[in-house]
């Protein structure tokens, strides 16, 4: 008799790549919307994409989020620039029991393909959508390519809320079965015009977004003021906003983010703190650390969303020495322990080296 | 344990200890490097995206047609009226003859004023006198996350974000609380088409639906 596997919180026992039971008020069956709707605090992180055709380099870099995270944003493209598609990054990840959050990026697709890709991503047991405008083609390594822009990040929520939610495609016509999917989108706080975003924000909510992902904040009294406004707006009660946060490698890389990468605000308080730290790197950890204790006491904060691009291996410390999780432990990816029996079994049929013959086989049968 | 068969394009098994991918070093992306060896040469355009370069290089107009968005909406809802008034005149001479003439005089009014496109579904009075098809990405539901902090735009850095025009007009304007509906996708059939004639045949439609209404 094979142990018995116990059972983690929000896994199918049936098996841990399909989705789970449908709970009432729920609009997907994914696990980042139960925890959410829970009131637990979320963390969600994002996947550096691999550029490359092997699934293990997908695999190997969701593992060291394992059991740390509730969410892995598979990014589309992101910065404009091409890598492994984030329905592919999704199409591996729920195999292995994952909750990818999709984003789609309104850049590369037109609406055709986008209904299409949210189809496919949903059959792949993909609960959770992102809904993103995405970076003008400029930003990237393929500045000739043909921008699409067909949709917007709005107009995207409603066509999926609409293909949920009404069944139907964008021309009106009949879903057989329609995506169950969860909603997100993004904000940027800390772009003009400052008195249009919290509004903007409700519009986005308008039209179906269900969670939210900020910009990286690096700037707690300015987001505090965003907050405050939204939840005047009544918008906290009802999104789930998750703050964008993320360490800053060094003083260089925050100065070149703030002049190159436009819609990240980085003010010099941040940048004189990195530069008179000793271990620059270290102190970029500490400020991202201390950044999240400050946002997660804003009321209306439901969760971090921790981008740590190129710095992936940091989350887990970040999101432990924070305390957010508060001794919860997402769900982690672990092997079944008959994966053992199994492999023994067909390790010794593929590395011991045996001829039987027929003869043999007849003698030592009973 | 067995061995597991060595994969024969990864650079290891998903549970080997993971090793820390190197630090990005700052100011050298790909991008970066694509721009650098992208050949050498005297000419180089003004603008960024091709988008920009088939329109005017100054926002003057533009500009003024934001500030004075409330003006600009009286006169609109005048000039609606007025091409409504007319529908028998359209009718009876024909939508499809009169069309070539009056989208003539609105592509050059509206281009003039506006820096206007053609989508053929003007929403100039939801976004504060301030055409959204001049954005780059030709958002049509509020400003993208890459708004620079000076108010310009993300992808073409001389000219002043759409949105934030948009924003700034429609607070001027007695119904600038349209900013608020959301928009439909834009509808690509349509473009190079007149958006008065379009806008006056529905409201006349439905000015004739409420009269029949009204009477049965």
């Amino acid at each position: 008799m094979m142990p018995a596997r116990p059972i983690q919180r929000d896994e199918n026992p049936a098996g841990v790549h399909l989705p789970l039971d449908p709970l009432p008020g729920h609009t997907s069956r994914g696990r980042l919307e139960r925890v959410l709707r829970r009131g637990e605090f979320a963390v969600t992180a994002e996947l550096n994409p691999p550029d490359s055709a092997d699934p293990e380099d997908v695999y190997n870099r969701a593992k060291i989020f394992d059991g740390w995270i509730d969410g892995i944003n598979a990014v589309d493209a992101s910065g404009a620039n091409c890598h492994m598609s984030s329905v592919g990054i999704c199409a591996l990840l729920t195999r292995m029991g994952y909750a990818p959050i999709m984003q789609i990026a309104c850049r590369d697709k037109n609406r055709i393909a986008i209904q299409g890709d949210v189809l496919g991503a949903a059959a792949m047991g993909v609960a959770n959508i992102l809904c993103l405008t995405g970076d003008g083609v400029q930003a990237g390594d393929q500045p000739g390519a043909k921008p699409v822009f067909d949709l917007d990040s709005t107009s995207l929520l409603e066509t999926i809320r609409i293909m949920r939610d009404n069944g139907k495609f964008l021309s009106g016509r009949k879903l057989t079965t329609p995506p169950q999917v969860f909603l997100g989108a993004a904000v940027n706080p800390f772009a003009p015009p400052y008195d249009f975003r919290p509004i903007h924000l409700g519009k986005k909510i308008a039209a179906g977004a269900q969670f939210v992902q900020t910009q990286y904040c690096f700037d707690v009294p300015m987001f505090r003021g965003f907050m405050e406004r939204a939840r005047d707006l009544g918008f906290t009660e009802k999104v789930f906003i998750l703050c964008g946060v993320g360490p800053l490698a060094s003083a260089k890389t925050a100065k070149w983010i703030r002049s190159n990468v436009p819609g990240i605000h980085i003010p010099d308080a941040v940048i004189k703190r990195l530069e008179g730290a000793q271990d620059q790197k270290a102190e970029g950890k500490r400020l991202c650390i201390d950044i999240i204790n400050e946002v997660k006491e804003i009321p209306g904060v439901a969760g971090v969303h921790v981008m740590a691009y190129r710095q992936e291996e940091y989350v887990a410390e970040i999101v432990d020495e924070s305390g957010v999780l508060k001794g919860r432990r997402p769900w982690k990816h672990e092997p079944r322990p008959d994966d053992h029996l199994v492999a023994d079994r067909l390790g010794h049929i593929l590395n011991d080296d045996v001829t039987e013959t027929q003869t043999d086989m007849v003698k030592s049968a009973h | 344990m067995a061995e597991r068969p060595a994969s024969t394009t990864a650079k290891g098994p998903a549970d080997a200890p993971v090793v820390p991918a190197p630090a990005a070093t700052p100011g050298v992306t790909q991008a970066t490097i694509v721009k650098r060896s992208a050949p050498k040469s005297d000419y180089k355009p003004a603008d960024v995206s091709p988008q920009r370069r088939v329109q005017r290089k100054t926002y003057t107009v533009r500009l003024w047609a934001v500030r004075n968005s409330r003006l600009l909406e009286w006169f609109y809802a005048r000039f609606a009226d007025v091409f409504l008034l007319l529908h028998p005149v359209w009718k009876g001479i024909g939508y499809s003859r009169v069309e070539a003439p009056v989208k003539f005089v609105e592509k050059r009014v509206k281009g003039f004023m506006f820096d206007c496109r053609m989508c053929g579904q003007c929403v100039l009075s939801s976004t504060g006198m301030s055409c959204p098809m001049n954005c780059p990405k030709q958002l049509r539901n509020g400003p993208c996350g890459g708004v620079r902090a000076n108010g310009n735009c993300e992808v073409e850095p001389d000219m002043p974000c759409v949105w934030v025009k948009a924003w700034e007009g429609s607070r001027n304007m007695a119904k600038g609380d349209a900013i608020l509906n959301i928009q439909k996708p834009v509808d690509q059939s349509l473009r190079e088409t007149s958006a008065w004639l379009r806008v006056t045949a529905q409201a006349a439609a439905e000015r004739e639906q409420s009269k029949a209404g009204a009477n049965a």
